[in-house]
């Protein structure tokens, strides 16, 4: 079983993440989780969110504790949250940074992805957490690209219409690139 | 058809299904999620119910009296301080015989105040008169609120019932669900036919006074009723079962690799996933372990306990509520219900109370500590 | 005595069972109006928490208690309590 933990601010998405990523892994036909921590909300203070991948029936329900793989959605995080705990031997953090990897001292395999650049360019506001999302199916093969493009449209179209759910789409075309 | 959603979409959904006419309502975290999925389904057109905006849960249930009376099959959701708000009216619902189902949203009670998962507010109703139902899983959550109306409308028992869900630990969490078709829910719960009701035709009087010449008969026919109760949940389990291909044990207890084993768990609600996994975890390392998983906690299923106890060495109850200056209401139950008729070692386990995550080691320590024989707070 | 009847949920059936209990049995005064007096407000009627006036302002003596509501909420004082011989 995969064990993922997203880091973002309140308002950026953490939460939308996780649901994303698990939607999209259904469609990979994999059985999947996601769920937020919640606090009491407030726009800016850390959240947490968790996803869990599996072949098997998830039955566990604790929250993730030793993460295979961590998402940063905002580098500022890791001066205020340690984003490492926990994490596995073999685990990976990817940040959105315009910084390179080896910038960020972290004891552990660092990707990094310039996603508010791209988020600018694509949406012309600073939403991430889609471009995180393709950055992590890229590196990591771990989620297809049209199961994605599926999720966006089960996240986005009812909730929020067309045109954002087509914006989305376009945001994992871009950082996915036509493989 | 499976998809993937949020376990109180899921909920929402086996509302939708069930058919309810009247949604009396009033948000609270961490229900709102139901409700407001509920609200979308009557705004698209999914749903042919009327949705009223009450002032209060006081007013909610009320409402829900009203409507119920009325001959309408009648839904509402609550959660924490809402639930203990409809308390008074809880008792008249279940005195009335009004078949009334709720959802309950699990979360702690203030002070200090507190938005996160335990069960001291539906255990704080125990004594109500309402069924209550413990779910572990969205699939549950949504295939029992379907049974729930099917048992508590049941002639032989006519109780209203809560659905209890896990607030955050359960009710946000997405994860993949076989939506069942309204063709096939139709054929398992048919229209509401009400057993008494409200008619300007065929007048009635409901809720009058009872001397102290009747009223202990009025309260020995409803414990009648949730004993009948007992049945009702076994068999409705087994037709959900032959129609729908999935069931949960017998309806009021499910055991889990307990054939052999000399230790078990006893727990409600989301605790039983977690320990799903570490029973496997432990019977890797060749210990003798199981699980029951208590589903039905009112009516309280005595003779299933004592059957599926029988011959173990000792058992861990797990409690994500507290009696103050007792014991777990869990753990109080099943010591109760083997008091003199098993040898079985019964330890109680205070956890997960306000949020507090239950984690796998939670559940490791607990069968550490397994003969105890007293209450532990594991924190 | 006669056995109770345990309906589920308490519900009665055979329903206006109240109006076999005449209530007027409990009285000690019973109102007399002054029909010169009266002004026919109808406060009497309103008040009387047993509706035992009806609208001709006639008062139904199977049921009224003798409680003096309509006399004291009687703005000319037309309604006199009288002790009843029994």
């Amino acid at each position: 079983m995969l064990e993922i933990r997203i880091h973002g601010r309140g308002g950026q998405g953490a939460v939308s993440t996780g649901q994303i990523m698990a939607i999209a892994a259904f469609h990979d036909k994999k059985e999947s989780q996601s769920f937020p921590i919640f606090g009491v909300e407030r726009s800016g203070a850390p959240v947490q969110a968790f996803v869990r991948i599996s072949d098997k029936k998830i039955n566990l329900r604790s929250q993730v504790y030793h993460p295979k793989i961590v998402l940063v959605l905002e580098p500022s995080l890791i001066e205020v949250v340690d984003v490492t705990q926990g994490l596995l031997k073999d685990g990976l953090v990817i940040i959105n940074s315009d910084k390179p990897a080896k910038d960020f001292k972290l004891n552990c395999k660092v990707e990094t992805i310039d996603a508010t650049s791209i988020a600018m360019k694509v949406f012309g506001r600073p939403i991430v957490n889609t471009l995180m999302i393709g950055a992590f199916a890229k590196i990591t093969n771990l989620l297809s690209k049209e199961s994605l493009k599926k999720a966006m449209d089960e996240k986005f179209l009812y909730s929020k219409g067309k045109k954002i759910s087509d914006l989305n789409k376009k945001a994992i075309e871009e950082i996915m690139g036509q493989k | 058809m499976r998809k993937i959603i949020e376990a109180s979409t899921a909920a929402a959904i086996g509302v939708k299904l069930s058919r309810p006419q009247v949604i009396p309502m009033y948000p609270i975290t961490p229900q709102t999620h139901i409700v407001e999925r509920l609200a979308e389904f009557i705004n698209d057109g999914e749903l042919d119910a009327d949705m009223i905006h009450v002032e209060s849960e006081h007013s909610a249930i009320s409402a829900a009296i009203g409507s119920q009376a009325t001959g309408v099959r009648t839904f509402t959701a609550t959660a924490s301080q809402g639930l203990a708000l409809m308390h008074e009216i809880l008792h008249i619902v279940s005195g009335m015989r009004l078949p009334v189902v709720m959802e309950v949203a699990n979360r702690a009670l203030s002070a200090p105040i507190s938005i996160w998962n335990d069960h001291q507010d539906s255990i704080s109703a125990r004594d109500t008169g309402w069924i209550q139902l413990y779910v572990e899983s969205a699939q549950e959550a949504l295939d029992t609120v379907i049974q729930a109306f099917k048992i508590a409308e049941d002639k032989n028992v006519l109780l209203p019932a809560m659905v209890c869900l896990d607030g955050f630990t359960l009710t946000h969490v997405f994860e993949p669900v076989d939506v069942p078709s309204q063709v096939n829910v139709d054929k398992f719960l048919p229209k509401y036919k009400p057993a008494f009701c409200l008619d300007t035709k065929k007048p009635i009087t409901m809720g009058p006074i009872a001397y102290p010449n009747s009223f202990m008969e009025f309260k020995g026919a409803e414990h009648l009723a949730m004993k009948n109760a007992l049945k009702v949940i076994k068999e409705t389990n087994t037709q959900f079962k032959n129609q729908f291909g999935r069931g949960y044990g017998d309806g009021l207890i499910e055991t889990y690799r307990l054939k052999d084993a000399k230790y078990a768990v006893v727990c409600m609600g989301t605790i039983v996933g977690t320990s799903r996994v570490v029973v496997d975890k432990l019977r890797k390392q060749g210990k003798k372990v199981g699980l029951i998983k208590l589903k039905s906690f009112r009516p309280f299923p005595i003779e299933e306990i004592l059957k599926v106890t029988k011959g173990l060495k000792a058992i861990a109850v797990a409690d994500r509520n507290i009696s103050l200056g007792q014991e777990g209401a869990l753990f109080s139950e099943i010591r109760s219900a083997l008091y003199g008729k098993s040898k079985t070692i019964v330890s109680g386990f205070i956890a997960g109370l306000g949020g507090r995550d239950v984690k796998e080691e939670t559940i490791e320590k607990m069968f550490d500590k397994i003969n105890n024989g007293g209450t532990i707070w594991l924190k | 005595m006669t056995k109770l009847k345990i309906s589920c949920g308490g519900i009665i059936e055979d329903v206006g069972s109240t109006k076999a209990n005449k209530t007027g049995g409990w009285r000690t005064f019973k109102p007399v109006r002054d029909v010169k007096k009266c002004i026919k407000c109808m406060k009497c009627w309103m008040f009387c928490p047993d509706h035992s006036i009806d609208k001709n302002i006639e008062v139904n003596l199977d049921y009224c208690k003798g409680c003096g509501i309509c006399a004291e909420r009687c703005p000319v004082k037309a309604i006199d309590m009288v002790k009843e011989e029994k």
